[in-house]
């Protein structure tokens, strides 16, 4: 039982990690990864939300009639993200409105939706619960990644102090304001994505359309 | 007018869901493989945003709103808290009955549509339209235009990327990149090209 955890908690982080693998939760993966104050306090939220629901819709989901189990499945999750989002309000008011409307679009998040269909419906609710927080910390560590990279290249701080002296007050280092827009995102997802699978080549997709090699007679 | 005309085109262009905002991901990137079916849903989803984002709006003034509920006698109450659900459920409930209109009435664009129906619910870029509106305090007609602008700015970009991935098939790509490696260098790239027209105004 416990290897059983360990498998279900770790797998998700890097052989089956749900952002570069199983392409959920991209959405707010790019939107929210400028800062790693706003990436950490997503990846919190993200965790919390997933381990909640999962267990949650675990616990009834012999009671659930399969025709309406969406809109089941997104009330429980929309009164859990509801919380988060008054909390983030309540005690972290800068945050949550740096965050603007990402924190609500956790409802949509695939992660979540994509687990609670694929894992809790099907499994007893603890296993569901480390299934959410596994799922949960794949998605931070790419989070934590991506927002590491693009904070401290981008404007030479991590959580906002000052990690490289920057040229304009002085110091060496030139940002690159590049990593702060939307395309640099991209990229650094599509570059992760080819490290992790030059190091897995397992996850490596067939290519669609293969150009035929030639056979050469040989008339030498 | 001139003013929604603005709003219209900066709502395709220059903030535009899918590119600037990162919204609906998980679809853009899952069924942009060809152009046809990338078409459809990109249809649907103008089809879907042009209606929720106003029917929220209507929702949010006369029912959630601080204060909003003065017309029914309770001028104290605040129920804005209860936004996320209320929006969710109105997007879940319109998606079934556009589905079942078009099963009715127009059958031709039910089979071609049909199948992307069940997926706008959870599109991030639904939501995310509503929840634009509700924090930048659009009023009724700009909230037309803008449901109408950022559908039409989502259905362009998925069809855009579409397009380059059918070439892309027959390109010479890194085995770690292949899929959906190169298809988010490429998301990139458009990302970058969609930049070029901050800044433009009417």
């Amino acid at each position: 039982m416990a290897n059983d955890t360990k498998k279900i908690l770790t797998g998700p982080v890097v052989d089956n990690n749900p952002v570069i693998l199983q392409v959920l939760g991209i959405c707010s993966a790019l939107a929210v990864t400028t800062k790693m104050s706003t990436a950490l306090t997503m990846c919190i939220a993200l965790t919390l939300v997933t381990a909640s629901s999962n267990l949650l819709i675990s616990m009834i989901r012999n009671h659930i009639p399969s025709s309406i189990r969406i809109i089941v499945q997104l009330t429980i999750i929309s009164a859990l993200v509801i919380v988060i989002d008054q909390i983030l309000k309540a005690f972290a008011f800068g945050l949550s409105k740096e965050l603007s409307v990402f924190v609500g679009l956790i409802i949509t998040n695939c992660i979540v939706l994509g687990r609670a269909e694929a894992f809790a419906l099907k499994n007893p609710p603890l296993a569901s619960f480390w299934d959410g927080i596994g799922n949960g910390l794949g998605y931070s560590a790419i989070l934590l990644i991506i927002g590491f990279v693009r904070e401290l290249f981008g404007s030479g701080s991590l959580f906002g102090i000052q990690i490289l002296a920057l040229a304009r007050d002085g110091g060496w280092y030139v940002p690159n304001g590049m990593l702060l827009l939307p395309p640099s995102a991209f990229f650094l997802i599509g570059l992760l994505i080819w490290g992790v699978r030059s190091w897995k080549p397992a996850q490596v997709e067939k290519p669609d359309f293969q150009i035929q090699t030639v056979h050469r007679p040989e008339v030498s | 007018m001139e003013a929604l005309i603005n709003l219209f085109i900066s709502a395709i262009f220059v903030e535009n869901l899918a590119l600037s905002f990162f919204l609906g991901m998980c679809t853009f990137l899952a069924i942009s493989k060809q152009i046809g079916p990338a078409f459809g849903l990109g249809v649907a989803v103008v089809a879907v945003q042009a209606l929720t984002v106003p029917i929220n709006h209507l929702l949010y003034d006369f029912v959630l709103r601080d204060g909003a509920l003065a017309w029914a006698g309770l001028p104290e109450v605040n129920l804005s808290f209860l936004g996320l659900i209320s929006y969710i459920g109105i997007i879940a409930a319109l998606v079934q009955i556009l589905e079942m209109f078009l099963d009715k009435y127009v059958p031709a664009l039910y089979n071609a549509l049909g199948i992307y129906m069940p997926l706008i619910t959870v599109n991030c870029a639904i939501l995310g339209g509503t929840l634009f509106m509700v924090e930048r305090d659009y009023n009724f007609a700009e909230s037309v235009t803008y449901g109408i602008g950022s559908g039409v700015g989502w259905a362009l970009a998925i069809t855009l990327l579409a397009a380059i991935r059918e070439k892309l098939k027959y390109s010479d790509i890194p085995a770690g990149l292949q899929g959906l490696g190169i298809t988010f260098i490429s998301a990139g790239l458009m990302s970058l090209g969609f930049m070029s027209f901050s800044g433009i105004q009417l």
